[in-house]
C-alpha cells in the first residue's frame, strides 16, 4: 500500500472524521484504501446496487451443526458466514485457504459429503447435517494421504497457498473418474472415462495455481491415479 | 454483504408463498453465483429461502420417453446421469462445458438457467448498468465489449446469457415446470422463459414474483448427432465467445442454438430449413438485424464458421 504522500493528507483527515457517517458507510470506507481515505476523496455516496436497501440490518444468527473431519460441531452463526470463514474463522481449520472469495481460483476446495466444491460459495447455514473434509482431516503430517505425500514428492507446489485446495480437489478428481462421471474431454460420453493426463488436466482447471506448478502437480496426481488402478 | 435472515423451506409451495410475502426474499439452491454477487453487493437480498432440502433432485423417465428433470439436480449429476448421456449428448456436452468440477457439484438444473449475467459492468457497482440499477445507463456501450451480444441487443444492455446448458435446453426444446405463490403450477417453455433486454433488461426471465421452478422436463429422445462446440478464450473454466448446440439427423435436417450472443439463449427456427443451402444464408437470417460493436463485431464470422466446425463434425460421427 503506498505511504501518504504528505502530512497534509493526514490532517485533513480530522475534518474527515467530523462528517456524519452511517455504520454502513464507515465500514465501506474501511474498505478503501488508506490513501483515499487520508486524501480526503473518497466518495461517501452508496454505491448503485444498494440503494434501495439503506437502512442498516443488524446480523441474524442461526443454529448449525456441521460435522468436520469426523466431528460433529454445534454453532451459533451469522447466516452471512460462508462455509470457508466457518471453517477458518470459528473451528481454527485454516488449512482450507481464502484467495478469491468468488469460486474463481480453488484455493477453498473441500469436500462436502463425498464431493469437491468451492467453501467460499456456500453459506455455513446450508450445509446443515453436511459431513465435511478438508486438508487437516485428510491425512497428518505423520501420516499422510498419498496425495499429499505424492505432492511432496514430486514437488507439486511452491508458494504452497493453493495446495491444500488442489489435493483435496485430486483427491476428488480421482473418486469422479472412478464414478464415470464425464468430462468435457471426455471422448465417448457413453463410455466410462479413462484416468488420462487430459482428463486430470481439464477436471484440474478449477484450480489455480499462481506459481505455475501445475506439471508437477498433474505429475503427483497420475502417480496417486496409477497406485490406484 | 448485508444481513439477511434466513430460512430452509418446507415445500416448493411453501417457499413460493414465503418469497411473495417477505419483500427482498431470494431463493437460493447452489448458491454459486447469488452468493457471488452477494459479497459485491450487486445482489442484496434481506432474506434467503433455501430450497435445498425440498425433494426435487431427481430425474424421472416420463411415459413418453422424456425426462423430468428436478431443479436440484446438479449440473454434475445432470452431466453424468446415464440417460441423460446416451440420448441428450447436447445436454451433457454442454454441461462439462461449463465451469469447474467443484462449481458444477453445487450448481443446480433450476439455477443454471438464472444466472445472471458475467458483463463486467453488471458486475462493479462503481458503473453504471440498467440491469443492476435502472435507469443509470450501459456502460458496456462504448466499453469493453469484446464479450458482449451482437443480436437482441438494446439501447439499455447489451449483456449476454452466459448459461452452456441453457443453450442445450433451447436445442432439445426443454420446458420449465413452476410453482406460484397459490400453488397453482404452470409449465413454460424454454423459447419463452428468457427474455431480450429491451427496455427492462434487470427483468430477465418471465418468472413472476415468488415463482418457483420445480423440474425441467426434456421432450421424448430426438436421436441425431449431437455436439455441443464452446469457443473460449481458454480451454477450459472460461464462459463463451461463442457457442453452437446442434443436432443433426441422419435425412440432413439439423437443430441449431448458439450461446455467447445474445442475452438469451439463441435459436432461429425458421432458418434452419436454410441449412442445406449452407451457413453463409442461414447465418445472415439468424443474425438479421445484428448490432455489433466495433470489438465484438468478429463474433458474427466466428460463429458461421463454428457451425461449419459443427457440421462437419457431424458428418464425420454420423
Amino acid at each position: 500500500m503506498p505511504y501518504p504522500k504528505s502530512i497534509e493528507g493526514l490532517s485533513r483527515m480530522e475534518d474527515f472524521v467530523e462528517l456524519k457517517f452511517t455504520r454502513r458507510t464507515v465500514l465501506k470506507l474501511g474498505a478503501a484504501s488508506a490513501t483515499t481515505l487520508l486524501s480526503g476523496s473518497a466518495d461517501a455516496q452508496p454505491v448503485q446496487g444498494e440503494r434501495n436497501n439503506s437502512a442498516v440490518r443488524p446480523p441474524v444468527k442461526v443454529k448449525v451443526s456441521i460435522q468436520v473431519n469426523g466431528e460433529l460441531q454445534h454453532l451459533e452463526v451469522d447466516t452471512r458466514t460462508t462455509l470457508l470463514d466457518l471453517l477458518r474463522e470459528h473451528l481454527q481449520f485454516t488449512g482450507t485457504k481464502k484467495g478469491c472469495d468468488h469460486g474463481q481460483c480453488g484455493a477453498c476446495t473441500v469436500i462436502v459429503n463425498g464431493r469437491r466444491i468451492n467453501s467460499c460459495l456456500t453459506l455455513a447455514v446450508m450445509q446443515q447435517g453436511a459431513s465435511v473434509m478438508t486438508i487437516e482431516g485428510l491425512g497428518t503430517p505423520a501420516n499422510l494421504h498419498p496425495m499429499q505425500a505424492a505432492f511432496v514428492k514430486h514437488d507439486g507446489f511452491q508458494c504452497g497457498y493453493c495446495t491444500p485446495g488442489q489435493i483435496c480437489s485430486a483427491v476428488a478428481v480421482l473418486d469422479e473418474i472412478r464414478q464415470g462421471i464425464p468430462s468435457h474431454v471426455t471422448g465417448d460420453l457413453t463410455a466410462r472415462p479413462q484416468v488420462t493426463s487430459a482428463e486430470v488436466r481439464e477436471r484440474m482447471s478449477g484450480n489455480i495455481c499462481r506459481c505455475g506448478a501445475y506439471s508437477n502437480i498433474a505429475v503427483a496426481i497420475a502417480e496417486v491415479a496409477g497406485t490406484r488402478t | 454483504m448485508n444481513a439477511f435472515s434466513f430460512e430452509r423451506a418446507t415445500s416448493p409451495s411453501q417457499a413460493a408463498a414465503a418469497a411473495l410475502r417477505v419483500a427482498g426474499s431470494k431463493f437460493i439452491a447452489g448458491g454459486t453465483n447469488l452468493l457471488d454477487l452477494m459479497k459485491l453487493n450487486v445482489e442484496s437480498p434481506t432474506h434467503l429461502i433455501d430450497v435445498n432440502g425440498l425433494d426435487l433432485d431427481t430425474i424421472e423417465t416420463l411415459p413418453d420417453g422424456g425426462l423430468r428433470i428436478g431443479a436440484l439436480v446438479r449440473n454434475t449429476d445432470l452431466a453424468a446421469d446415464p440417460r441423460v448421456r446416451q440420448h441428450y449428448g447436447v445436454l451433457s456436452r454442454a454441461l462439462v462445458a461449463g465451469a469447474s468440477g467443484q462449481l458444477r457439484n453445487m450448481a443446480t438444473t433450476a439455477g443454471n438457467l438464472l444466472q445472471r449475467t458475467r458483463c463486467p459492468y453488471f458486475y462493479d457497482t462503481n458503473q453504471a448498468c440498467n440491469k443492476r440499477a435502472p435507469g443509470t445507463g450501459c456502460s458496456a456501450i462504448g466499453g469493453v465489449s469484446r464479450q458482449h451480444a451482437v443480436i437482441g441487443v438494446s439501447d439499455a444492455c447489451i449483456a449476454t446469457h452466459p448459461s452452456d446448458m441453457a443453450v442445450a435446453m433451447r436445442v432439445l426444446d426443454a420446458s420449465v415446470t413452476t410453482v406460484r405463490p397459490d400453488a397453482t403450477s404452470r409449465v413454460i417453455p424454454i423459447a419463452d422463459f428468457h427474455r431480450l433486454p429491451g427496455s427492462t433488461p434487470d427483468v430477465e426471465t418471465v418468472l413472476e414474483r415468488g415463482e418457483l421452478i420445480t423440474s425441467v422436463t426434456l421432450p421424448k429422445p430426438v436421436g441425431g448427432t449431437q455436439i455441443y462446440r464452446k469457443v473460449r478464450d481458454r480451454a477450459s473454466y472460461a464462459f463463451a465467445l461463442v457457442s453452437v448446440a446442434a443436432i443433426v439427423q441422419p435425412d440432413g435436417s439439423t437443430r441449431v442454438a448458439m450461446g455467447g450472443v445474445a442475452h438469451k439463449p439463441w435459436r432461429v427456427e425458421a432458418a434452419e430449413s436454410m441449412l442445406p443451402s449452407g451457413t453463409k444464408p442461414f447465418s445472415e437470417r439468424v443474425f438479421a438485424g445484428a448490432q455489433t460493436t466495433e470489438q465484438n463485431a468478429f463474433k458474427l464470422a466466428l460463429a458461421e464458421r463454428t457451425l461449419s466446425a459443427v457440421l462437419q463434425q457431424a458428418k464425420e460421427q454420423a
